[in-house]
């Protein structure tokens, strides 16, 4: 039991590789198999590469404010891997890893960030709620989403995403309370990446840890390396079997870093240092999964090139679609105000249409 | 006297009036150590200490609800809610507190502090980042609501504001944060609280806007070739509102038109309207107009210019409105 073993209390973070991707806790090494464990890869590397698409692009004026996931994409795919199909994501708003392994389309991923709200509109069957951007907001809405799974009689879980600074918040406290004390069958993963926005995570909460908040909810909680794909795998894992079995919630400290800014419309230079950029770069959570998969003889620097040129011809195509992609139309903006648009609503848009036909003619 | 922009100029009144009165306190999310994150409080902690200027949790509800015990206890708070968008968290102790303070003890209490945030579209910006709420504040009784559209009111009324003993709502115009430059004294002064401000007179039209809004239509007259002669008003005070001004000037002109970049429904053009209507109701010469939102959520920047003011939308309502015959 690894939330017993590294209890929040215990002052222990629980890891299962190194920084290079060895193994130095084999007992808690999770069990995944090889085609699993390549598709986990594979995914990180996309949103990786879609990441690192997007910043250039937002810089050449293509692309609008975006919130960029690099740094932290071991704590989104390490659990997302451990979920079934029909559990639920409440994300926060730096989530792009985990929406592109629960199966959102980058496509559509990209179209939110690129100001259309057919960026929201998922497919059938992908359990994921739209980017969330008012603080908080989502753990409620996890809490609401994990009650009625029980209530349904359903074994599915909901997991949800907030920050370290978003513990601060009114509504992370709110809902850990409600899911908890209904023991509904809820993750609430805070991806502590060291910052809210400037306001360093000292200045965000007295707590030692944040995992140790768990305690005073009477849930398990525990500090997991966030770099650490496998860790989170494993505990998601546990946490997913907790719930599921009527034990209620778990809290997930995922210790990270934001190695890029808040958003593009963020200069992290003004409160943080190069040196500790630079040294978090090296616990990267791309670089320790390969070495993980190489060591198991899965991965080597032939299908990393190809691999690599694969997904970037991928991501570049998908935004060539994006950028060509049809504005929002008037029936649109429109029409998703209600199920069935007002009567002085159906006038206000005939008179905006007239508008629009005045204008063109002028 | 200094050039300065509307962001600058909200800076200096700030710093100035840290430096004058020790009870004033500056704070928010990221508001201290970075300056916010348009920067309007940079580099007031470098000069007024940690404990005077500094970042707080994100929690809006923390930093109202702060401001209103700091308040009671004789400090003078400027607050900042990050973007207007954000600010429902605290909306419960604005109307349950802030707003009602005063009555419920009497006057025993006051809490003569600011909260500051910025409001408004037309930057292409994320979700939640382009709201104009005027109404959600305006309604309450018990809030002041200020909105300045120039460096030189934003001054004069941030200090009006800071030295108001009830507490005042004040919403900056991000759009114009840094577009254009004022001269704007470096001395203290004020700009008057609740008096709207007539900035060309004339004799067709009476148009009335407030902050960002204002700005787009004094941009959008400068295309107007008809001969219209329109006396603009800047209300720059939502709540209370100088109706008395505006009122008086349609008892001249005979025609209303307000622009803003609200959804229409209960708006604060729909207010003007109302007391137009109460007051000088035989003097109109044509139905008031509101220029402004549908009853739509503000579109995501792809759609955003449905919703947003713009050049012919305002135009066209001034041409309309000056040809109306009864």
């Amino acid at each position: 039991m690894i939330l017993k073993e590294y209890d929040a209390l215990s002052k222990k973070r629980f890891q299962v590789l190194d920084e290079v991707g060895k193994v130095i806790n084999p007992k808690f090494e999770p069990k995944i198999d090889d085609k699993t464990l390549l598709h986990m890869y594979r995914m990180m590397l996309l949103a990786r590469i879609a990441d690192e698409k997007a910043l250039q692009y937002q810089r050449q004026g293509r692309m609008l404010t975006f919130a960029p996931v690099k740094g932290q994409e071991a704590a989104q795919i390490g659990p997302m891997a451990a979920l079934e199909e029909g559990d639920w994501l409440s994300p926060a708003f730096r989530e792009q890893a985990a929406f592109l392994y629960k199966g959102v389309s980058l496509e559509q991923a990209y179209l939110y960030w690129y100001g259309n709200e057919r960026g929201s509109f998922f497919e059938d069957g992908v359990r994921v709620l739209p980017v969330n951007v008012p603080i908080g907001s989502q753990v409620n809405h996890a809490a609401g989403l994990a009650y009625a799974e029980k209530l349904k009689g359903n074994k599915n879980v909901a997991v949800t995403y907030i920050g370290d600074g978003g513990t601060s918040h009114g509504e992370f406290h709110e809902g850990m309370n409600f899911a908890s004390v209904y023991n509904a069958p809820m993750i609430c993963i805070v991806q502590n990446n060291q910052y809210a926005i400037s306001t360093p995570r000292a200045k965000q909460t007295k707590s030692e840890t944040i995992s140790q908040k768990a305690v005073a909810y009477g849930v398990p909680g525990i500090q997991v390396d966030g770099n650490d794909v496998l860790a989170m795998y494993a505990v998601v894992k546990e946490a997913r079997e907790r719930a599921t079995k009527g034990e209620g919630v778990t809290l997930i400290e995922a210790y990270t870093y934001r190695l890029g800014p808040h958003t593009t419309s963020d200069d992290p230079t003004i409160y943080r240092k190069d040196e500790e950029v630079n040294e978090w770069l090296l616990k990267d959570p791309l670089i320790r999964f390969k070495g993980y998969l190489e060591g198991k003889k899965l991965w080597d620097d032939k299908k990393e090139a190809t691999l690599v040129e694969e997904l970037t011809e991928y991501v570049g195509e998908t935004f060539k679609k994006v950028e060509v992609s049809e504005d929002p139309t008037v029936d649109e903006i429109f029409d998703h105000t209600y199920a069935t648009l007002p009567e002085e609503l159906k006038r206000q848009k005939a008179q905006h249409l007239a508008f629009l036909s005045e204008s063109e003619e002028n | 006297m200094a050039m300065m922009t509307l962001l600058q100029a909200i800076n200096n009144a700030l710093d100035q009036q840290l430096t004058n009165d020790p009870t004033v306190v500056s704070y928010g999310e990221d508001a201290g150590f970075e300056g916010g994150v348009f920067r309007v409080t940079a580099g007031l902690q470098a000069k007024h200490g940690e404990a005077r200027v500094f970042d707080t949790p994100i929690a809006e509800s923390a930093i109202v609800g702060s401001a209103v015990g700091m308040a009671i206890a004789g400090m003078k708070p400027v607050v900042e809610l990050q973007f207007s968008g954000f600010m429902f968290p605290a909306y419960n102790q604005i109307v349950v507190h802030l707003a009602r303070f005063r009555n419920r003890s009497r006057s025993s209490y006051s809490l003569p502090l600011v909260v500051r945030m910025p409001y408004g579209g037309g930057v292409r910006a994320l979700e939640h980042h382009s709201e104009s709420l005027e109404t959600l504040f305006a309604h309450i009784p018990g809030l002041k609501l200020v909105i300045p559209s120039t460096p030189y009111d934003a001054k004069g009324l941030l200090t009006a504001a800071i030295k108001d003993p009830d507490p005042v709502i004040f919403f900056e115009p991000k759009k114009y944060y840094r577009a254009g430059k004022q001269e704007v004294p470096e001395e203290e002064y004020i700009v008057e609280i609740g008096k709207a401000n007539v900035l060309q007179e004339g004799t067709d039209i009476t148009l009335v806007s407030w902050g960002a809004a204002l700005r787009d239509t004094q941009k959008a007259l400068q295309n107007l070739k008809e001969n219209i002669s329109i006396e603009l008003i800047d209300l720059r005070t939502i709540a209370p509102m100088d109706s008395v001004t505006v009122v008086e000037s349609v008892k001249k002109t005979g025609r209303l038109l307000v622009v803003s970049e609200q959804v229409k429904t209960l708006s604060i053009a729909s207010e003007l309207i109302a007391r137009v209507n109460e007051e000088a109701f035989l003097y109109l010469e044509a139905p008031p107009v509101r220029v402004g939102g549908y009853d739509i959520t503000i579109p995501l920047p792809r759609g955003e210019h449905h919703q947003a003011l713009n050049d012919k939308k305002i135009l066209r309502a001034v041409r309309s409105l000056a040809g109306y015959e009864v």
